[in-house]
């Protein structure tokens, strides 16, 4: 098997395994290095990863799966999620949709050809105050307006 | 009608540092703490009547006398900062502006509960936040405040901050535990009697973030201060939001009891744009839809609430304005549930799915009578059938919209 933990993640590793009472724990703080790793989490890391934690590699697929933030397909470089939930969604965030979609091309769903840009639609960011809100890869734009959104894309293109 | 007992440091630059944080009252109760014994520190939260303001409610000296003492397990306390309920966002605050808040909280209640290691679990889209709240433990590690002795005294703690990865079902307290074990997050059947919870057969204690940020003011200052604010069976503060229409959306402190409307009016600066409220939801999307015309007696408080047919919940409150059209609202919210079902229980797992279906028909034209009378139905097999309280949330919905709403969902129907 070829994949495996880059250093800094590999430290971590064990570093977390001591602050848990069983080593089961890590599985989600391990998805999330091998998604920070990879950008994705690919079935050879599900299998490394079921091996370091003495799970079967079904168990690790079907913890993996059942979080939405874990992509187990490799998405675009900038994943931009659009909050749909009431909150962003009675502020505008169906506006802000449509603007995204046209602006790039592809619908809600799916990843640009050149794999820079996938656009998705995700449940409540808690981000209800400051609605509508967006989120590209990690961080939030808070009430997000086309002119905002305009100028983020274009520096990302 | 702002208070500021968790909210003080809100407005102060950089509070999130821990030599601001110390300098504006951080950490200063823990003088008082330790020269109490943990039986002691416990009954002052009991008798401060502090209710869990995650969403339940419940009573959280009850909920920390529920642990066996002396315990032969080693015991654990855990905070939820899953928060993911739609109107939502009070404890980012917390975790933005005063994260040492909360740790000084866990300290108190760790020592209360004789535990000696607390984990955080926060939802994994607050990466900024969870960034935040790293560095105020490592910080407080770094300073001596957490760790080995905690700030000098003989008392070991350790904190361990774990990102959750996009379940909102993680927020009920069991479903969380199983997703700090590694597993998916399904909620646990719940015992006949009141029980802690278990975190790999240990006895846990799940609160609220701001609930144990509530906790470093009662040690402090005494029960009886905490009892100062709020209603006899609703004491204290909490941190309340606005979202939707309204012209400031955002979160302020206030103690229970306040009026709702006067809260909308003079903090929230009324509905947006002058237009006119149509309904509100009180507490986060699951607690019941309440008309505009109903409000008027509203208080802020778990009872009020309750006997207006709704509750507090999280005391996030998402409002509407005259535009909006209800069975979209029910659409928006159908749609958010069946993402979010974890799947376990069958009447959930399909009949939240159905119901979606259901509405998505009636609102493109093609319902019938008989399609609403299905939805009307499909209440009964979500309410009380499942594990958890999620499928009767959603009940809720189909209940107080289309009671309440009755004309809007049947003009859509032949």
């Amino acid at each position: 098997m070829s994949w495996h933990f880059n250093e800094e993640n590999e430290k971590k590793f064990h570093t977390l395994l001591t602050r848990y009472p069983k080593k089961n724990s890590l599985t989600l703080p391990s998805l999330w290095m091998i998604q920070h790793q990879d950008g994705w989490i690919s079935e050879d890391a599900m299998k490394y990863l079921a091996k370091k934690l003495d799970m079967s590699p079904m168990d690790i697929y079907s913890i993996a799966s059942f979080y939405s933030m874990f992509h187990l397909k490799p998405i675009g470089k900038y994943n931009i999620q659009i909050c749909k939930t009431l909150s962003c969604k009675l502020r505008g965030s169906a506006d802000i949709k449509k603007y995204i979609e046209n602006k790039l091309g592809i619908k809600a769903g799916e990843t640009s050809s050149d794999m820079k840009f996938t656009i998705s639609e995700v449940e409540c960011l808690g981000s209800c105050g400051t609605a509508p809100c967006v989120c590209i890869n990690e961080d939030y734009i808070q009430n997000s307006t086309p002119e905002i959104l305009d100028e983020i894309i274009n520096e990302l293109k | 009608m702002i208070k500021d007992i968790e909210s003080k440091n809100f407005n102060i630059k950089d509070s999130h540092l821990l030599h601001i944080a110390k300098q504006n009252g951080r950490y200063s109760s823990l003088e008082k703490l330790f020269s109490m014994s943990s039986e002691d520190a416990l009954n002052e939260v009991d008798k401060s009547g502090l209710r869990g303001k995650g969403g339940g409610g419940a009573a959280t000296g009850g909920k920390w006398k529920l642990i066996p003492n002396p315990s032969d397990k080693p015991t654990y306390l855990i905070v939820n900062a899953d928060e993911s309920e739609p109107g939502t966002f009070k404890d980012r605050q917390i975790l933005e502006y005063d994260p040492h808040l909360l740790l000084e909280g866990i300290i108190c209640s760790s020592y209360a509960l004789h535990a000696h290691h607390a984990y955080i679990y926060i939802r994994g889209e607050y990466a900024f936040w969870a960034k935040r709240l790293q560095f105020a433990i490592d910080e407080a590690y770094n300073a001596g405040v957490i760790g080995k002795s905690v700030m000098g005294y003989d008392y070991k703690l350790d904190i361990t901050l774990h990102r959750g990865a996009g379940a909102y079902i993680c927020g009920e307290k069991s479903a969380l535990v199983e997703s700090l074990e590694g597993k998916r997050g399904h909620p646990r059947l719940k015992p006949q009697q009141k029980e802690p919870e278990w975190f790999f057969g240990c006895p846990s204690v799940v609160n609220n973030v701001e609930t144990i940020a509530s906790v470093p003011f009662i040690i402090k200052n005494g029960y009886e201060n905490y009892r100062a604010y709020g209603t006899e069976k609703s004491p204290g503060t909490m941190l309340f939001g606005m979202s939707g229409h309204i012209q400031k959306p955002g979160i302020y402190e206030i103690q229970f009891g306040e009026s709702m409307s006067e809260f909308i009016d003079k903090i929230g600066g009324g509905v947006k744009d002058g237009k006119k409220l149509k309904a509100l939801i009180p507490g986060g999307s699951s607690t019941h839809v309440l008309r505009a015309d109903e409000i008027e007696d509203i208080t802020l408080d778990y009872e009020s609430l309750k006997a207006h047919g709704s509750n507090l919940g999280t005391g996030g409150m998402i409002l509407m304005d005259e535009s909006v059209f209800m069975p979209d609202v029910v659409k928006n919210l159908f749609e958010f549930y069946h993402h979010e079902s974890c799947g376990q229980c069958t009447p959930c797992r399909e009949g939240v799915g159905w119901s979606d279906k259901l509405m998505g028909k009636i609102l493109d034209g093609n319902g019938t009578k008989k399609d609403l009378d299905t939805l009307i139905n499909l209440s009964f097999i979500l309410n009380g059938k499942t594990i958890c309280v999620f499928a009767p949330s959603v009940a809720y919905i189909i209940d107080s919209y289309i009671g309440k709403f009755k004309d809007e969902f049947y003009s859509l129907v032949k």
